[in-house]
């Protein structure tokens, strides 16, 4: 396992490469380009608000105004962590031919996936800058300090779990689509599109149980709520968690490395 | 020193059943598990106990029918799968020309697609920016470079798949059937890399159906069948081995299981004999008063062979038993192409041989002194009949035997022959 993660590390100019392919490829030949980074998300959120403010105004918690600028801060990183995982229990898969042809780490696709994901993120945080610029929001300097660590935490439970849901897809198809309805589910339990305090305590509670939970509220604490950031030890906890999360994906994916060839 | 050692590899292909799969991963998640559990519905024995050693700087062919496991004995050596027990060791950076171009992108510029699948194929950036012009080059895409490569044509697309893999310079290339596909122009390219590569002391392993590229490149071959390793050295040996052996399936496949013979109710002049000789199509009739029981090609060395290369000596051997005593009998052979031209045929009677008697057991054989004929697979008569032509048996292009060949002459017949020149012409490789 050792050595298998020595050659990932040398293959990591072929990531880098095929990180900047992706998103050379996905976008050449659509008119709008890059623009769908942040297109996609916006549409998104303007269902959402849609929602919220004009057909039931009164659901939404007090004090979060305005509503569609908390809800940006969730929807943006969900993006990233939903479509990453889809795309990841697909990505093996799909690129059968190659892993049955060419002698290369199989965990790169899976890993190009989510740092594609990454990009798209980054490129949608000026997005969000303007929508704090537009509605006068005042951002806290010191809690964007916060920020890295959070997309870093988040990184590193997508990568665990794309890992682990890339090698098992290969084995059992039904996940692909179990995932999909999972991930509107998985959607819902998390506080994004409402605040964690608004849900009754015992649902809080179960909600607690989901990682991204905590992250959601980072995200929401560090850019939206005024006021220093005071759930590090919270965030720290499941930085600790998504590490295990990474660990335990690749082993599952080096469990079932020698396999791929044959079942894709 | 050996590039590649191969110790009694077996490698076994499962099937699992969908139900299965739906079964096991409940119980996978349940009990935590992942693949313990899983029986496969199916099992597949692509290889069974192959062990062999590839010295290095050799070029090594491995030959045998569809389905014998050679690619999979390719993957294990390239590393794309393990085999299920056994050991498969190679020394040195390995390149496989498995499926050219199979990790291009079609979206992005062949330019991009170079850097991408040479990275694949573990080389570093700064080594393909190095070798970047002689990629383009070797592919002759100077033009299209830029293009995304979904504009390219399959030949293009393919050139540059080879160009990146046979750049990587690899200590040993395998090389999966890969020129099997692409125009001619191309191919001797191919063909004169793989050359240069044995010059420089690499070492190639080629799984490929064109035996005569084994014969003519490979210092050692080896034959799978059905998974085993039925026969392994000298190239030559190995192919006439394998050749034997498919010329008889063919032949069993022909006829009923009884000596490959088909064996029709014996006839006198029945219906079953065609009006137009040499428009016939393979079979067997006659009376049987005398019967042709086995038919053997015999080379130089004695022993039975179905492949001769041109110019080589041939024995011609059928067995015969005749039921009771006949005076009137006469031995015929002829030998057609498989588009069913006849290249020569004669028999005893027109050679003014007088027959005395045949009885009992026994055996005839031609002996052609040099099988003058250009490469192809040729089909052989053999009869014994009458003197009036009528037959007693009569074997119609039952026999298969193939002429190998060095020199891709056309035509049937090559006469014995050679060029002189005089005056200003300067010529030389012609062997005189």
């Amino acid at each position: 396992m050792l050595a298998n993660l020595k050659q990932l590390f040398r293959y990591r100019a072929l990531i880098q490469s095929l990180v900047a392919r992706e998103l050379n490829a996905r976008y050449r030949g659509s008119l709008l380009g890059f623009f769908w980074s942040f297109v996609n998300p916006l549409l998104l959120l303007l269902i959402y608000t849609f929602i919220f403010t004009v057909v039931m105004p009164g659901v939404r918690g007090a004090g979060l105004e305005p509503f569609s600028l908390f809800m940006f801060c969730g929807i943006l990183p969900w993006t990233w962590f939903s479509s990453s995982l889809l795309e990841s229990s697909n990505v093996l898969i799909a690129g059968g031919n190659l892993i049955r042809k060419v002698l290369f780490p199989a965990e790169v696709l899976p890993i190009v996936t989510v740092l594609a994901g990454l990009v798209h993120f980054l490129f949608g945080l000026p997005i969000l800058a303007a929508f704090f610029l537009y509605y006068r929001v005042p951002l806290t300097a010191t809690d964007l300090l916060w920020l890295p660590l959070v997309i870093a935490i988040q990184l590193i439970l997508t990568l665990g779990l794309a890992l682990m849901v890339s090698a098992l897809t290969v084995h059992f198809r039904d996940l692909r689509d179990l995932l999909a309805n999972l991930m509107t589910l998985w959607f819902f339990a998390t506080p994004i599109v409402y605040p964690l305090s608004q849900a009754p305590e015992r649902v809080r509670r179960l909600l607690n149980f989901n990682p991204f939970t905590h992250l959601a509220v980072a995200y929401q604490q560090v850019l939206f709520v005024p006021g220093p950031f005071e759930q590090w030890p919270r965030l720290l906890a499941i930085g600790a968690a998504s590490v295990m999360v990474l660990v335990l994906g690749y082993v599952v994916f080096d469990r079932l490395r020698d396999t791929l060839a044959e079942e894709v | 020193m050996n590039a590649i050692e191969v110790r009694d590899v077996h490698k076994v292909y499962r099937r699992y059943g969908r139900r299965k799969h739906f079964g096991t991963l409940k119980s996978a998640l349940l009990s935590g598990g992942v693949l313990r559990q899983m029986r496969p519905d199916e099992v597949l024995q692509a290889l069974n106990g192959v062990s062999f050693d590839v010295a290095a700087g050799r070029t090594f062919g491995i030959i045998g029918r569809n389905g014998s496991g050679k690619s999979t004995m390719l993957k294990l050596i390239a590393g794309i799968g393990k085999p299920t027990s056994g050991i498969v060791r190679v020394n040195g950076r390995v390149s496989a020309l498995i499926e050219l171009g199979a990790g291009f992108h079609p979206e992005i510029s062949g330019r991009e697609n170079v850097f991408i699948n040479g990275m694949m194929l573990g080389l570093t950036k700064r080594e393909i920016a190095r070798r970047f012009d002689e990629i383009v080059s070797f592919a002759e895409l100077e033009p299209f470079i830029d293009a995304p490569v979904k504009t390219y044509s399959s030949g293009m697309y393919m050139r540059l798949g080879f160009a990146v893999a046979i750049n990587v310079d690899p200590d040993v290339l395998l090389v999966d059937e890969v020129l099997a596909v692409g125009d001619e122009a191309f191919t001797h390219k191919c063909l004169d890399k793989f050359a240069e590569f044995r010059r420089r002391g690499r070492t190639v392993l080629l799984v490929t159906h064109a035996l005569d590229l084994v014969t003519r490149f490979c210092d050692d071959a080896l034959w799978l069948d059905a998974g085993t390793a039925r026969a392994h050295g000298d190239p030559k040996r190995v192919i006439d081995a394998y050749l034997m052996d498919v010329a008889a399936a063919e032949d069993a496949g022909l006829s009923n299981p009884k000596s490959q013979i088909p064996n029709p109710k014996p006839q006198e002049e029945g219906p079953d004999q065609p009006a137009d000789l040499f428009k016939a199509s393979e079979g067997r009739w006659g009376s049987r008063e005398v019967e042709i029981t086995a038919v053997e090609f015999l080379a130089r060395d004695g022993r039975p062979a179905h492949v001769f290369q041109s110019g080589d000596p041939v024995q011609i051997r059928m067995r015969v038993r005749a039921a009771a005593p006949v005076t009137d009998f006469a031995f015929g052979i002829a030998i057609f192409t498989v588009e069913g031209v006849c290249c020569y045929g004669t028999n005893t009677h027109i050679e003014g041989a007088a027959p005395d008697e045949l009885s009992g057991d026994g055996e005839v054989t031609l002996s052609i002194d040099r099988l003058d004929l250009v490469a192809g697979t040729y089909k052989v008569d053999v009869a014994v009949h009458r003197q009036n032509g009528a037959p007693y048996d009569y074997h119609r292009l039952l026999y298969t035997l193939r002429v190998a060949s060095s020199v891709k002459d056309t035509g049937i017949f090559r006469p014995p022959h050679r060029w002189t020149c005089s005056g200003g012409i300067r010529i030389s490789g012609l062997h005189s």
